[in-house]
């Protein structure tokens, strides 16, 4: 049999795991695996990992003070995985979903509520799922004559069809979806997937079916596409609200 | 992921074994010393996708798991065990209902409830009811109904079917444990006593066991779940989506597949909008009650034998229960 997991090694695998989840709770990294409203909750428990590794130590030193006689019942190895998570988070810390999920998984699409009444900006920013909403189940009534701006980024169908993309989260990477719209017009000639892109431009009536699971994809016909840096929070959380 | 599989899975002959703080900084030196090969291994689009999603399984039950841990070892320390024989009917029977519905004071996902059922079995609650709570408490809690609400905006009769789906399983399960469960199945409390040690003591070295031991297994299951989500083609489903009786087997098995958080699977169900709500009732039900991660969790808090009958049974009851209340009420 290998080796078990003693006490102290323990406390050293909870004080990196509390200390990696305090790491990525502080910087933006948690927002490429998890909803913001997680970040108390991994704040917090990243402190009760950090706090059980020092209490484990300091009532072993007590105990090794007092010369008690111990008996020590050693983890099952299969503790030691969880070195794995804080060395992906710590040497890898992988990039939030890209194009290859968006173009395994189908569009998320799914009817809005209500479709409330636009600002007045010219040209508009707007939310990708926002526009993708309107778009498809209220036939652009609201989006007709506007220039609109939408952030995603790129993914390349097996046709070579491209689409923006933005993957929507409820609570963790496990469970994002994308939600893709279709890219006509001018589009840049070079496309790289997975490129942040700002493109500007203007509703189109135009629809395609998704390979995957059939939804609708709706199209927005390009006037202007710049690269942009990938935004603070990669998903979109608007089925949050 | 043969790279990062850290090297104590050797076979170590007995007497020559290393200590585990030395093994571990080796095995960190080594590790820190490789990234950049490790980096080059995983920056393929298929295994990048998966490392995101099992760093985003493990941020997101970590917290909750922390949660489960900290209720675990206030019950264990600081709860007698006359408060449960006093709170909960003396004959299991009656116990059983009564602990499914107490599952729904335990805010959270259904990692919480595997090292809280773990401590209720140690404080001598009947199995049954424990095992009762357990399969409840992720699927019938406020927040997991109001998510259901909200992702089910036109049909706000799924949050009553999942309601009575959930806890008609876990009373079911329970029962069925009083008549057909063994204890010699369910493995052997593996907790050090905490006799002689102060309170302090005993809730931290019972944090630290439960946060080592499940937190073990959660990363088994988060693997697997990871290993799925990136590899099975999502066009297998579509297939299934036309057939009544494939398609509730079908998101049967995603559920347990993708082993999703209770409180995000309503609008993982919502978007499954190909298939029948009875069908997505069904993934709703089976999800919080066995899942991989929670399979790979229950087999390291009450034993593998135990997980072995209770997981199969756990799913072929809850899609059944499912499709009878998908009939009735839906």
């Amino acid at each position: 049999m290998g080796d078990p997991v003693n006490r102290q090694a323990q406390s050293a695998v909870l004080f990196l795991l509390g200390a990696s989840l305090l790491h990525a709770a502080t910087t933006d990294l948690y927002l490429r695996y998890v909803k913001q409203g997680l970040r108390p909750l991994v704040l917090v428990s990243g402190a009760v990992l950090i706090a059980a590794a020092v209490a484990t130590v300091w009532y072993e030193r007590k105990r090794a003070r007092s010369r008690e006689k111990t008996h020590v019942h050693p983890e099952p190895r299969v503790a030691w995985l969880l070195v794995l998570p804080l060395l992906a988070l710590i040497l890898v810390a992988p990039p939030a979903l890209g194009s290859y999920s968006a173009t395994r998984t189908g569009t998320a699409l799914q009817e809005p509520l209500a479709y409330p009444a636009l600002p007045a900006a010219d040209p508009l920013p707007l939310n990708l799922v926002d526009y993708a909403g309107r778009a498809v189940y209220d036939h652009g009534r609201t989006l007709t004559g506007r220039q609109v701006q939408l952030t995603g980024f790129l993914a390349l169908d097996h046709d070579g069809t491209p689409y923006l993309v933005r993957m929507a989260l409820n609570c963790c990477a496990a469970d994002a979806q994308p939600v893709k719209v279709a890219l006509t017009g001018e589009v840049p000639p070079v496309l790289q997937p997975d490129t942040w892109l700002r493109v500007t431009g203007t509703y189109t009536a135009r629809r395609a079916e998704d390979p995957v699971n059939g939804g609708p994809i709706p199209f927005i016909e390009v006037t202007e596409a710049k690269p942009v840096p990938e935004p603070t929070d990669p998903y979109d959380e608007s089925w949050n609200s | 992921m043969a790279i990062t599989k850290p090297a104590p899975q050797r076979v170590e002959p007995e007497g020559r074994h290393l200590n585990s703080p030395l093994l571990l900084t080796i095995v960190m030196l080594v590790l820190v010393l490789l990234q950049s090969p490790i980096r080059r291994a995983l920056a393929a689009p298929v295994m990048q996708s998966w490392t995101t999603v099992f760093v985003a399984v493990m941020v997101q039950a970590l917290p909750f798991l922390v949660l489960g841990v900290l209720l675990s070892a206030a019950i264990a320390v600081f709860v007698p065990p006359s408060f449960f024989a006093r709170a909960l009917p003396g004959r299991p029977a009656l116990a059983v209902p009564v602990a499914s519905a107490a599952g729904a004071v335990l805010p959270g996902c259904e990692c919480a409830s595997v090292p809280v059922a773990g401590a209720l079995v140690r404080r001598g609650v009947t199995p049954a009811a424990a095992l009762a709570f357990l399969l409840s408490a992720p699927a019938i809690n406020p927040i997991v109904l109001t998510a259901t609400a909200v992702a089910f905006p036109g049909n706000p009769e799924m949050v009553l079917a999942r309601l009575v789906a959930s806890l008609l399983v876990a009373c079911a399960m329970g029962w069925l444990w009083l008549r057909l469960g063994r204890a010699d199945w369910l493995k052997p409390p593996s907790h050090p006593s905490h006799d002689g040690q102060s309170k302090g003591e005993a809730f931290w070295g019972s944090v630290r066991h439960d946060v080592m031991h499940a937190g073990g297994f959660l990363v088994v299951g988060a693997m697997a779940a990871a290993t799925l989500k990136a590899v099975a083609p999502e066009s297998w489903l579509r297939a299934a989506a036309g057939n009544p009786v494939l398609s509730v087997l079908a998101l049967a098995v995603l559920a347990v597949v993708l082993s999703i958080c209770s409180e995000a699977d309503a609008f993982v169900a919502a978007s499954l909008s190909q298939f029948s709500l009875t069908a997505r009732l069904t993934f709703l039900v089976v999800g919080p009650m066995i899942d991989l991660k929670l399979f790979a969790m229950q087999a390291g808090t009450f034993g593998r034998s135990f997980a072995l009958r209770f997981a199969p049974a756990t799913f072929a009851l809850a899609v059944l229960v499912s499709v009878l209340t998908g009939w009735v009420i839906l």
